[in-house]
């Protein structure tokens, strides 16, 4: 029984890795190039990016998905899954917009003026001297980051979406053994974020800039 | 004569109500090494982000090879800076890349040249300031001193008509102050332009052909480091440039014994 409570939960997983699969990446554009906006952007750029990040950190995540999926599915025919997915990716490019305005913030100006020193224009400094080393030191709290959206790509489960959670609750409500269900949910969201930490951990370590004395 | 390679007029620069400096007029010929000197907080460092454009002065104008680069239309920043090269007190050297790829970079990104052929001239670069052998490291794996040659061979490889020097050694250990001059000292009897702020005043005497002594936001004196260290106008000049070389002696002299 304990195989197929599993299997029921697990086919979900395709669902949640799905979701936080869209919402990641989709929070990662739009969160670095508002990033670079509110250093580089200038004063009313970085007022209107400043107040973005405010609004959107200042809200409960699963009150903003219902709010963005009531406009998103308002104005495009969308599923239930794209418009949770894309949803879920504008809460978190808030806060990757803070995770990469701080690592670009502690690359410092000094690289930037070392770069235009040799001629570099700010987009061209930006693009090989700024980000190859903002995007290496914003790799732990990115991490963080990245299983904040894994976990909370369970609130699409809010809207419908057949993702692990929905499929617990399910069970558990067919079953009658609420213990069993979500914990087989907890196992198999355990399992998901501690690879995707462990996966993150080997990238951060692959790409670290060597600093001890070669000899 | 030679020929004027950068000439600032009447150069002001102001932060709100803080006056950095005022008017300041100098003229950089070919194979010229001037030295800077003055107390800090004079705006000297300020003075060379002026000249190659990294900050904006408030009024005046700079010629560089008599093609006024102040002005946006004879010339873009971005051009100009490739021909001024520019050596920070604390290096700046980019981090994530190797000492190689710090002289490379310039090179392929900027002068769009071939990568091979890039590697040539970076290689060349290094071998000029004696790193060779450092090519794959990366700037935490080097000295101060080291960083700040591989720097020095960055700024080179863009073959600029001048190098600035802000204040290159202020950073270092003493022990690594010296092959970084022996550098410096090199690239002058090579003839290339050098304008230098620095406190070395043995460096002054021996490399500069002319000085220049900085007070409070203007000249107050230049001429051969011979005139302003024997023969000053100014009772000010001779204190400072006497404090200065006397405070290094005695530096140099606990260093050595």
């Amino acid at each position: 029984m304990l195989i197929e409570f599993f299997r029921y939960i697990a086919a979900g997983t395709a669902t949640t890795l799905a979701v936080t699969l869209v919402a990641l990446p989709l929070g990662l554009v739009i969160g670095l190039t508002f990033a670079l906006a509110h250093v580089y952007g200038g004063k009313v750029l970085t007022q209107v990016m400043r107040l973005y990040s405010t609004l959107m950190r200042g809200m409960p995540p699963i009150l903003l998905l219902f709010i963005l999926y009531f406009i998103i599915s308002g104005s495009i025919n969308l599923s239930p899954f794209w418009a949770g997915s894309i949803a879920l990716g504008v809460v978190s490019s808030a806060y990757q917009l803070e995770i990469l305005r701080g690592a670009i913030l502690s690359v410092g100006g000094e690289q930037m003026m070392a770069a235009r020193a040799i001629g570099m224009s700010r987009l061209k400094a930006i693009r090989y001297i700024i980000l190859p080393q903002a995007l290496r030191m914003a790799i732990p709290p990115w991490s963080n980051e990245a299983s904040i959206v894994l976990k909370d790509s369970s609130l699409v489960y809010a809207l419908g979406v057949a993702e692990i959670l929905r499929r617990a609750q399910q069970l558990s409500a067919t079953t009658q053994q609420p213990f069993m269900a979500f914990g087989t949910a907890a196992l198999i969201y355990f399992i998901l974020v501690f690879t995707a930490n462990r996966l993150l951990d080997y990238v951060s370590q692959r790409t670290r800039i060597p600093a001890n004395p070669l000899g | 004569m030679s020929q004027p390679v950068l000439v600032a007029q009447n150069l002001t620069k102001t932060y709100g109500k803080n006056v950095i400096f005022r008017d300041i007029s100098l003229s950089v010929n070919e194979r010229d090494t001037i030295v800077i000197v003055g107390p800090s907080g004079t705006g000297k460092s300020t003075l060379l982000r002026c000249l190659n454009l990294l900050t904006k002065a408030d009024s005046g104008k700079i010629w560089l090879d008599g093609v006024e680069i102040t002005d946006p239309t004879r010339c873009s920043e971005d051009e100009c800076r490739q021909r001024i090269g520019m050596v920070f007190q604390n290096f700046l050297l980019f981090n994530h890349l190797t000492a190689l790829d710090n002289v490379m970079i310039g090179l392929t990104k900027v002068k769009k040249m071939p990568k091979e052929q890039a590697r040539r001239k970076a290689m060349e670069e290094l071998e000029r300031v004696g790193l060779i052998d450092r090519a794959g490291h990366y700037p935490g794996q080097l000295s101060g001193g080291q960083q700040q040659r591989v720097a020095i061979a960055r700024a080179l490889a863009m073959e600029p008509r001048v190098m600035l020097f802000d204040e290159p050694t202020s950073a270092l250990d003493p022990e690594l102050i010296g092959e970084v001059l022996a550098v410096m000292k090199q690239l002058a009897r090579e003839g290339m332009t050098m304008l230098v702020v620095t406190h070395e005043m043995g460096f002054a005497r021996e490399v500069a052909n002319r000085m220049i002594f900085m007070e409070k936001g203007q000249i107050l004196e230049e001429g051969t480091p011979d005139d302003l260290f024997e023969r000053p106008k100014y009772e000010r000049t001779r204190q400072f440039l006497w404090k200065i070389a006397e405070l290094h002696g005695r530096k140099a002299a606990e260093e050595n014994g």
